[in-house]
């Protein structure tokens, strides 16, 4: 599967073919712990051993049964798609503005609104904590809410910037100079462009919530519990088997997540005419 | 054409220009303004909050005002007089009334432990009391009352902002002449968490890159057909629950677990190796998160490395390996840091991972921030510990800032 050029030395093939030996190895390192793990979610018995002594749909029955796991599931998805849909909004005006030409300060703008990814999560936590309970917004979805949208906010604004880098200003001016109104450049011109960033982000920012644990461990209450608040006592408790099924799912989630932004970051390539 | 109209129209094509361009950029100011004001409101003043919760300091003055007021003439060499132990008398029966002597004892104790029952025993006489001498009845009630020590912590303690928890984040303290020492031996406990979060770092950093830089490698250099596959399988993990990845190497590490299961199967050893709730654990699944954050940034500058560097060295007579190291290498400088920066700010700041696989011993400064805030509920410490957290990723995210540009910043 390599094409080494032809004056390579039989050591140098010894040594590539040993790389792709380590290679492997550290691929079987990043996927195993996910695929070990979704086997079992159909193991008959409620153990996390190998071989298991037969198959069963019990722990996705479990699952779907049990009201902890399917209210948390709808308490992620409305705080998931709420915070989502806010710094989408939020996100993408953001980015466009940010990649207007000449505009002030660019740098420290963007790692001013980037840097909710980077401070370590605890420390927003607490701080929210400590902010909410004067506002009455602790044990609230309201709170949850806005607190993942600051979250969230940095992926979108660097998935829409990216697909903005390359954009070709003078599509808009020559929109313009044949008659189109604003919001017909808008719409026919820009949106198209960086829909697919748009999307990428989208998925991002819904990820970023749906997976978030710390903040929700500070600032909801049990009626908020969430899908990740949920796991995380479960781990912390008893580990049980529905804990596996849970994760099979979400390992699938993500599967199809990934493939999504994967095919809209070509599509956004090959409409701003970037060829790898 | 006369020369004064040209210049006029000159001079009134620069300024619609010039209008023009400052409406442009009011237009993308006004774009960004409204994430920047939420950006701001909701995230930057809790973290304001809590960093002036790290130095606030109001239970003393709150509740003890009179002693407050009458401890500022005093000279801090001998036991105070009669007339603070007078106001310390009235503060307390007032405090009673108020139920704040828990509060008050609770304060005092972080500063000289065990002294919050002598505080709140203190409260209960202090109801009793009806005249003087109130000096005689505090030394006749506890030694503690009649200690220097005691009345220096309380008078420091006055003031309405403290260097103590700051200073206690470190170990260090006030020392009773007024100069900062470390606090007793078996009371020092951050300044080893702290060591412990940059070795978990700087280990987690080392073994993302060593795993990484291969990888990205032979990605960067393999035929996309062949490259594409594997770039899945390092971006499935990725977009995976950072709870299912913590779950699933729960489950791979524990005692009946499946490496367990498999190294006494081998007779690698006799009996099951403690791989869960381990530093061993924490690294393997820390490194396992963060190896595509290094990953990535490597492997998008070995993409725009040309292989002729590497041909013309070796047409000029390098060996394969030499060539490598010298020539492509160094090409890869840009990606390590930018990988390996990212990689270890972000290390700094886990909890989750560290508190579901790891054991008493391998918890991080997280772990303390939520500690203090959830169960000991000593928010002046939590908020401490979290601002030097916090000063130290700033100050590596600056850094960052400078060296790679937050435009680099790609996802997936």
């Amino acid at each position: 599967m390599f094409s080494l050029p032809p004056y390579a030395s039989s050591l140098e093939r010894v040594w590539r073919a040993a790389l792709v030996v380590i290679c492997a190895l550290i691929l079987l390192f990043l996927i195993a712990p996910i695929l070990v793990i979704m086997p079992l979610s159909f193991n008959s018995e409620p153990y996390f051993t190998y071989p298991m002594p037969g198959l069963s749909m019990k722990w996705y029955a479990d699952f779907f049964q049990d009201p902890r796991w399917l209210n948390a599931l709808k308490a992620s998805t409305i705080i998931g798609l709420a915070s989502t849909t806010l710094s989408m909004t939020l996100g993408t005006l953001a980015a466009l503005g940010l990649s207007r030409a000449n505009f002030p300060y660019r740098a420290a703008v963007m790692a001013f609104l980037i840097s909710p990814m980077i401070v370590p999560v605890v420390i927003t936590a607490v701080g929210m904590y400590f902010f909410f309970a004067n506002l009455g917004l602790n044990n609230t979805y309201f709170g949850i809410i806005l607190a993942h949208t600051a979250l969230a906010t940095p992926f979108v604004v660097i998935t829409v910037t990216a697909t903005l880098t390359g954009f070709d200003q003078s599509l808009i001016r020559a929109g313009a100079s044949l008659g189109a109104s604003p919001t017909t450049v808008f719409r026919k011109i820009t949106f198209p462009l960086i829909l697919p960033g748009m999307i990428s982000g989208a998925l991002f920012a819904f990820i970023t919530s749906f997976d978030e644990v710390v903040v929700v461990l500070f600032i909801a209450s049990p009626d908020q519990r969430t899908l990740p608040k949920q796991m995380f006592s479960g781990i912390r408790e008893q580990i049980s088997p529905t804990i596996t099924a849970a994760a099979t799912m979400l390992v699938v989630a993500a599967a199809v997540m990934l493939v999504t932004v994967e095919l809209l970051r070509r599509r956004s390539e090959r409409l701003r005419g970037i060829r790898s | 054409m006369s020369v004064t109209t040209y210049s006029e129209d000159r001079s009134t094509l620069k300024a619609r220009l010039r209008r023009a361009e400052r409406m442009q950029r009011l237009r993308a100011l006004g774009l960004v303004l409204p994430l920047f004001l939420f950006i701001l409101v909701v995230f930057v003043t809790p973290i304001a909050i809590l960093l002036t919760r790290a130095v606030d300091n109001p239970e003393i003055a709150d509740n003890l005002p009179l002693t407050t007021t009458a401890l500022k003439d005093w000279d801090g060499k001998d036991l105070p007089g009669e007339a603070v132990y007078a106001a310390f008398a009235e503060d307390l029966k007032a405090a009673q009334k108020s139920k704040a002597t828990g509060l008050l004892g609770k304060r005092l104790n972080y500063e000289l432990p065990g002294t919050r029952s002598k505080m709140l025993q203190a409260g209960r006489t202090a109801e009793k009391m009806t005249a003087g001498p109130f000096k005689d009845a505090f030394l006749k009630l506890d030694p503690l009352w009649g200690k220097l020590e005691t009345w220096q912590v309380i008078e420091r303690a006055s003031h309405r902002t403290t260097s103590f928890y700051l200073l206690k984040a470190l170990d260090r303290q006030w020392s009773p002449t007024g100069g900062i020492e470390q606090v007793a031996p078996d009371q020092r406990l951050f300044v080893d968490v702290f060591v412990r979060t940059l070795g978990i770092s700087v280990g987690v950093t080392l073994a993302t890159l060593i795993l990484g830089f291969p990888l990205a490698y032979v990605l960067a250099t393999l035929p996309p057909r062949h490259s594409n596959l594997m770039m899945i399988l390092v971006l499935l993990p990725f977009w995976t629950s950072l709870l299912v990845r913590t779950t699933a190497w729960v489950v791979v590490l524990q005692t009946e677990g499946p490496v367990n299961d498999l190294l006494l199967w081998l007779g690698v050893t006799n009996e099951p190796l403690p791989l869960i709730f381990s530093r061993f654990g924490t690294i393997v699944a820390m490194t396992h998160i963060q190896l595509p954050f290094t990953l990535l940034p490597i492997y998008s500058v070995m993409k725009t490395i040309s292989p002729n560097y590497v041909r013309a060295a070796r047409s000029l007579g390098a060996g394969p390996f030499s060539a490598f190291w010298q020539i492509y290498f160094p090409q890869t400088m840009p990606g390590i840091a930018a990988g390996c920066l990212l990689t270890f700010i972000l290390c700094l700041g886990y909890y989750i991972t560290p508190a579901l696989v790891g054991g008493p011993t391998d918890q991080m400064i997280s772990y303390f921030v939520a500690l203090y805030t959830n169960r000991e509920l000593n928010w002046g410490q939590a908020s401490a510990l979290g601002a030097i957290l916090l000063a130290a990723t700033l100050i590596l995210y600056a850094v960052y800032n400078k060296l790679v540009g937050i435009d680099k910043m790609k996802l997936g």
